[in-house]
């Protein structure tokens, strides 16, 4: 079965030393993500996490190595011809934005017709459908400026779900969130992965929520792979104390029998 | 309902307000002709010759037709000046874009471009360049690596806008006064008719222009998102905002080219139309097209019958009402860049 993306060695630096931050770099990361599948990204800031979500969508040229979205190189493809294939959930739309939710929602039929100067109306039947999978068709005429965080990361969602992808990326999907939000986003991401059978790219801080959805994690560190397997095989106390630099407890969650980790917080002594 | 049948019915209803102004436009001025003498003139069933003919058919709708133009075309230049910047603020002459082509097409006056359809495309050309080169340094003055910041964006179309006024004032004190002929009444902008092959050159330039910008206006929408986010989606960021430049920049020199760096409009009509109708680049386009036409109109009709039989610079008028409606966006919208 072809994989639904696959980095092949890909190398990316970013021009050293641009706007006085140290040079960094991408250095042979390879990995896939088949179809259906949850792969877990993780690692601390600055491993390269948001530099792979822009290679995967090609904002970013590998410089060296491949890209490969369902077995053609992303190279040779259009940008919409990606972002028919991968959509991108961004952790919040820019300050200020003037648009109606459904209006944000229907920016993600852009793809499927780029030439068309207003949607269709089957483009307006699918944003429904999205809308109302994350729940959000009450909202429809609200502008962004006037949701919660809450309301506005279903939106986002909503949106890319209307792009019909095969592969979803979350970037921080639970950043903005309270607990029961949290709940909500996670019960909402199982569901689609269930009924939609969508693929799920999860880059995420947060190593519990991680571990409980994902079916495999890829730890990165500095711009490598460090560890890729099972959660309970990456979620190791060795493993993790030494790419986060500081003292960690595995655990298993009380309910879910997943791997859980804990800071044990300095003294300061 | 669909976006197509929403834009068809704004149309509808500016094409009517259009049509009352240029009706309105018809009838009045400083020579009176009675309406039924118009109506007769304009079906064609008036009389062959006389002044009446003369006054209707060969000044008053030509410079009917040009007011409508101009005021489209700048109307239109704002709005894409605006989505492009994401600044609410942008507008040909605020930005010094105006200044750049009025100096191009200051140029082609006074190294005497020949007569007729040659000076009419002549000066088009020139126009288009100044306001590309303007355009191009205000951008390089003021981009940051975090984008293009409203304030140092201002600053920038100022300090621009002085320099090509400062490089006009020059080319006219270095040049025998009577080859000068209207320079300065042209640039306080002041619409007057134009001989129909000329016109034809303004109106093929206008629709380039808005053709132009009006095929990026979905993808214009999308880069409210930021750069990165319309890309993820699709959207070749780079050649969007080249064409929206480009389609911008040539709306403003042609205008400049035939009736002189008229400021303000294109603040004030896509601004007002946005509070109306909203953020939608594919309607406020097309709307401003209609709305920017019939409001020059107005302000033409009104600037040559107030102070009839003298006339005054319809750009005087524009920036009577445009600089305290800037005033006003001002101190109550700078604070957040809307697209």
């Amino acid at each position: 079965m072809t994989a639904l993306c696959e980095f092949q060695h890909v190398g990316f630096a970013y021009p050293a030393g641009a706007h006085g931050r140290p040079p960094f770099e991408i250095r042979d990361l390879s990995f896939a993500l088949a179809p259906g599948e949850v792969l877990g990204l993780i690692g601390p800031n600055a491993a390269g996490k948001t530099t792979v979500i822009r290679l995967l969508s090609r904002v970013l040229e590998p410089s060296r190595g491949e890209v490969l979205l369902a077995g053609r190189s992303a190279s040779r493809l259009g940008r919409a011809a990606i972002a028919r294939q991968v959509a991108v959930v961004p952790q919040d739309v820019p300050q200020g934005f003037p648009y109606t939710v459904e209006q944000l929602v229907l920016m993600g039929r852009f793809p499927h017709a780029p030439g068309r100067f207003f949607e269709s109306r089957e483009d307006l039947e699918i944003a429904r459908e999205a809308m109302a999978l994350t729940g959000v068709e009450a909202l429809a005429a609200e502008p962004l400026d006037r949701l919660s965080g809450g309301e506005r990361q279903r939106v986002v969602l909503a949106r890319a779900l209307a792009q019909r992808p095969r592969l979803l990326v979350l970037d921080e999907p639970t950043a903005h969130l309270d607990l029961r939000y949290q709940a909500e986003c996670v019960a909402l991401l199982r569901r689609l992965h269930r009924d939609e059978g969508l693929g799920i790219l999860l880059v995420s801080h947060d190593l519990n929520l991680a571990a409980e959805v994902s079916d495999r994690l890829l730890l990165m560190a500095a711009g490598s792979a460090v560890s890729v397997g099972t959660p309970e095989e990456v979620m190791q106390e060795t493993v993790l104390e030494a790419v986060y630099g500081c003292r960690v407890v595995v655990d298993k969650h009380p309910a879910t029998r997943k791997p859980t980790v804990n800071v044990v917080w300095p003294d300061g002594r | 309902m669909t976006g197509g049948v929403r834009l068809a019915w704004i149309c509808c209803g500016l094409l009517l307000l259009l049509s009352a102004v240029t009706l309105g436009s018809l009838l009045v001025g400083a020579a009176p002709v009675s309406p039924g003498a118009v109506l007769d003139l304009i079906t064609g069933r008036g009389p062959s010759q006389g002044t009446d003919r003369t006054v209707i058919l060969a000044i008053r709708v030509p410079r009917i037709a040009a007011a409508l133009l101009a005021g489209g075309a700048l109307a239109v230049a704002g709005a894409g000046f605006q989505a492009l910047t994401r600044n609410p603020l942008a507008e040909p002459s605020i930005l010094g874009v105006s200044g750049g082509a009025a100096f191009g097409v200051v140029l082609g006056q006074v190294s005497g471009l020949g007569q007729g359809i040659v000076e009419a495309l002549g000066l088009t050309a020139l126009g288009f360049a100044g306001a590309l080169v303007a355009g191009i340094a205000v951008y390089l003055i003021a981009y940051t690596a975090d984008g293009l910041p409203v304030h140092t964006l201002l600053l920038a179309g100022v300090i621009v806008g002085i320099f090509f006024s400062a490089a006009i004032t020059v080319l006219i004190s270095i040049v025998d006064t009577n080859r000068l002929g209207g320079v300065i009444h042209w640039l306080l902008g002041s619409v007057a008719p134009i001989p129909p092959a000329s016109l034809a050159v303004f109106a093929l330039a206008t629709a380039a222009g808005v053709w132009l910008v009006l095929g990026q206006a979905r993808a214009l929408n999308l880069l409210a998102l930021g750069e990165e986010g319309a890309s993820e989606l699709g959207v070749n960021a780079l050649r969007v905002k080249r064409r929206i430049f480009a389609g911008a920049a040539l709306l403003t020199g042609t205008v400049v080219a035939f009736v002189g760096p008229i400021g303000f409009v294109g603040l004030i009509v896509p601004q007002a139309l946005r509070m109306l109708l909203g953020p939608d680049n594919r309607i406020i386009v097309p709307a401003a097209l209609l709305a920017g036409g019939a409001f020059l109109l107005a302000a033409d009709t009104l600037a040559r019958t107030v102070v009839a039989p003298a006339e005054l610079s319809v750009g005087v008028l524009t920036s009577f009402c445009g600089a305290p409606f800037f005033i006003w966006l001002l101190r109550s919208r700078v604070g957040r860049p809307t697209p």
